[in-house]
């Protein structure tokens, strides 16, 4: 059993509780033991001076990718979690688009073994909708869920068939599970590698429209309200989704949403001149975009922060851009880029960031952590939200190095991140 | 010798001065003459190695540089990918790395994917000179056009020149639109609206949706070359419907109030975006765009090795 460890004279930030004020976080026996000031400490407990810091619960991510069976080139459950509790994460979600793919309770059982073998974050993965992610029929949601499934998701594809996306939302209802969804309409985003508009024009490369989201993101809030199912809609990009979930929300439907960072820090423009660390999907869009997705994660018309976590090797982004694959690194900056436009701007205060980035995901996705309540698990980030470091590829943690944001100066360190109690990440032990 | 007025790759005209493409154009002047003498030789790139390197099919741009290389005496070897290691599942930054090792001095690119040549470019300490790169430009066959417009009207500011067909998929379109620009010219662009992006508007276009209209309003037309597959892909619904509603027939010239003159970067598909009376009529510039294309490539060569424009204007005689 780990000792007890008070985390002495922080600002804790909570807000499931409503708390954001200097005090002594004293955690026990894995729980949340007592959050008061001037807390007395047990005998063996180990004191941690963490004044002029914030503490706050671990920071949850419910759109990961770890890779791990078949691409373990690019990341394993392992490394990711590792690149996981070094950017102050707690709880990573794990998208089941690897190979093979996790749609059967032994696959399921397989990452969820690999993320209690690695004890850094709580890795929870996310079965598929459905049969190898062919979007013909269901996958054997109950069993995925006694194995430890959180969700289901056939990200990286979308669902195209209407029918099969009802059945899925009715089916779930059964285990309480969201069904999140990767929405793009297959046909229209086709052969697509960047954001339709006057940059791609420029390029010469072929655009998906913000429409191939938007088709999906419509269909999806009308299905979850015929079927009373809970959509999760994943990685928002565009400014017509943001009017459609919070049209969605207004009418009382169950339908919650993510960004990535990306999203609300960047713009088609960032692909330049075909730069493949700004190649993903959904892609890059613009500005009208960005200031609306901020906007919404702001009023909380998109619930939560999402990295979409993406590794890849790095000879395979070194290629021509249409050959050169979807996605970034995100677990390590995703802090530092909500402090920096977000916070640091105006738009929401530190502890809308904490709700968007911890407690909303535990909420929504019926997670443990995103609490510093009495009793909850001990899963606490500690973090320096003044202080600056540089994206140095060799520091970084994740098998793979492909983010837009290398060599940069950030805003935010990530101190220690404790997971049931135990210190799994110490800035100045771990190099 | 100054300053090289190119950098060290031709890439587009996107980012070309206006200085930079009219020193290119009159570069070509006397390397016309070059192609037009009974011994077609020059000495300016005597000992400089230049490697064709075409991952798509090529026929006309590829022989054009070849024989601006030849008529420089630049030693060339062509390199096709169908057999290439391209074949065998080698990276193109493989590719570009090997031939590097060999010692050249210039690469010639013609690839399918936007971006290859830039890419290139950076990878690789020789000239590189992009010969078409997916839908993104053909610096070269723009440079081409140009010239021929100045041939023809003594001047390219102030002309109006109509791009007309699939802009969308054009890296000719692309190159032309920058070019013409940079020289003044108003640039307007027609076909069917699923061929052409509205994004255009914002470099500058105008947007014609009758080819009548354009017709009736330009100086020049660049007819583009509509590929088979833009029909399979569900953009048009046939290459019947395609020529009555946008092709470039005689009849619609006939009707316009002024004489024009009709571009093609070739290969024509007659009968679909152009008429054969027209093609091979009194409107027609295409023999000599390909004729100033080879004066183009060798003045960019030329350019590219180091050459200044008042040498290659005063000296290629000499030797």
């Amino acid at each position: 059993m780990t000792r007890p460890l008070l985390l002495r004279g922080g600002r804790v930030i909570d807000p499931a509780n409503g708390r954001d004020q200097v005090a002594d976080v004293l955690l026990e026996r894995g729980t949340v033991r007592d959050v008061g000031l001037n807390l007395g400490a047990p005998d063996d407990a180990q004191v941690i001076d963490v004044a002029g810091l914030v503490v706050a619960p671990g920071l949850i991510d419910v759109h990961v990718h770890l890779r791990e069976p078949g691409q373990e080139e690019r990341e394993t459950i392992a490394t990711g979690a590792a690149s996981a509790v070094a950017g102050g994460f707690t709880g990573i979600c794990a998208m089941p688009n690897t190979d093979p793919v996790i749609d059967n309770q032994a696959a399921v059982g397989f990452v969820k073994a690999k993320g209690e073998a690695a004890g850094l974050a709580r890795v929870y993965p996310i079965g598929c909708i459905s049969v190898g992610q062919r979007g013909e029929r269901l996958a054997e949601f109950g069993e995925m869920v006694a194995a430890g499934a959180v969700a289901v998701s056939d990200d990286g594809h979308p669902v195209m068939s209407s029918q099969l996306m009802r059945n899925a939302l009715e089916y779930a209802l059964t285990f309480g599970i969201p069904v999140a969804d990767h929405c793009e309409d297959a046909p229209l985003a086709k052969g697509g590698a960047m954001h339709e508009g006057i940059v791609a024009a420029r390029l010469g490369l072929k655009g998906i429209p913000s429409a191939a989201e938007e088709i999906h993101v419509a269909r999806d809030c009308i299905l979850s309200g015929l079927t009373g199912g809970h959509v999760h809609l994943c990685h928002m990009s565009t400014r017509g989704s943001v009017d459609l979930i919070r049209r969605a929300k207004e009418q009382g439907l169950k339908v919650t949403a993510e960004a990535a960072p990306h999203h609300f820090a960047l713009t088609h423009d960032r692909v330049g001149d075909y730069d493949t660390n700004a190649k993903m999907n959904p892609p890059l869009r613009e500005e009208e975009d960005r200031e609306a997705i901020r906007a919404a994660i702001a009023d909380g018309t998109i619930d939560c922060i999402a990295t979409d976590h993406a590794p890849h090797h790095y000879d395979a982004k070194e290629r021509e851009f249409d050959d050169a694959p979807n996605g970034i690194i995100g677990l390590e900056t995703a802090l530092s880029i909500a402090l920096q436009q977000l916070v640091r701007p105006g738009l929401i205060d530190l502890s809308t960031m904490i709700e968007r980035m911890s407690a909303a995901p535990a909420r929504l996705w019926h997670l443990p952590g995103g609490s510093l309540g009495r009793g909850q698990v001990a899963d606490v980030v500690v973090f320096d939200p003044d202080a600056t470091w540089t994206v140095d590829p060799a520091r970084i943690r994740s098998r793979s190095r492909n983010s837009p944001w290398l060599g940069e100066q950030l805003p935010g360190v990530v101190r220690w991140t404790i997971v049931g109690g135990r210190v799994v990440f110490d800035s100045q032990a771990s190099s | 010798m100054s300053a090289p007025l190119l950098g060290k790759d031709l890439i587009g005209l996107e980012h070309l001065t206006r200085e930079q493409v009219t020193a290119i154009l009159d570069t070509a002047e006397p390397f016309k003459e070059v192609s037009e003498r009974p011994i077609k030789k020059v000495p300016a790139l005597r000992g400089k190695t230049i490697v064709n390197l075409f991952f798509e099919a090529s026929t006309r741009t590829r022989i054009s540089f070849e024989f601006a290389e030849k008529r420089l005496s630049a030693d060339t070897v062509n390199v096709a990918s169908a057999g290439s290691s391209v074949q065998k599942g080698e990276t193109l930054v493989d590719t570009a790395r090997n031939l590097e090792a060999m010692r050249i001095d210039m690469v010639v690119i013609r690839h399918g994917s936007s971006g290859a040549a830039k890419f290139l470019g950076d990878r690789i300490r020789s000239n590189v000179i992009n010969a078409g790169d997916g839908q993104h430009e053909h610096p070269t066959q723009a440079l081409l056009d140009l010239l021929t417009l100045r041939d023809r009207f003594g001047r390219v500011e102030g002309l109006k020149v109509c791009i007309v067909g699939d802009v969308m998929h054009s890296r000719v379109a692309r190159s032309n639109i920058w070019g013409l620009t940079r020289l003044g010219a108003e640039v307007a662009v027609c076909g069917p609206p699923t061929l052409v992006p509205r994004e255009f508007t914002d470099l500058g276009v105008r947007t014609f949706r009758r080819i009548e209209e354009a017709i009736e309003w330009a100086d020049a037309l660049n007819v583009l070359r509509l590929q088979l597959e833009r029909m399979q892909a569900g953009f048009i619904p046939s290459l019947r419907e395609y020529n009555r509603v946008f092709g470039v027939t005689r009849e619609r010239l006939a009707r316009a109030s002024k004489d024009l003159i009709v571009l093609h970067p070739g290969p024509m598909n007659r009968g679909v975006e152009i008429d054969s009376d027209v093609a091979d009529g009194p409107h027609s510039v295409i023999l000599p765009q390909v004729t100033n294309g080879v004066a183009i490539r060798m003045a960019v060569l030329y350019l590219l090795a180091g050459g200044s424009p008042d040498w290659a204007a005063g000296g290629s005689d000499e030797k």
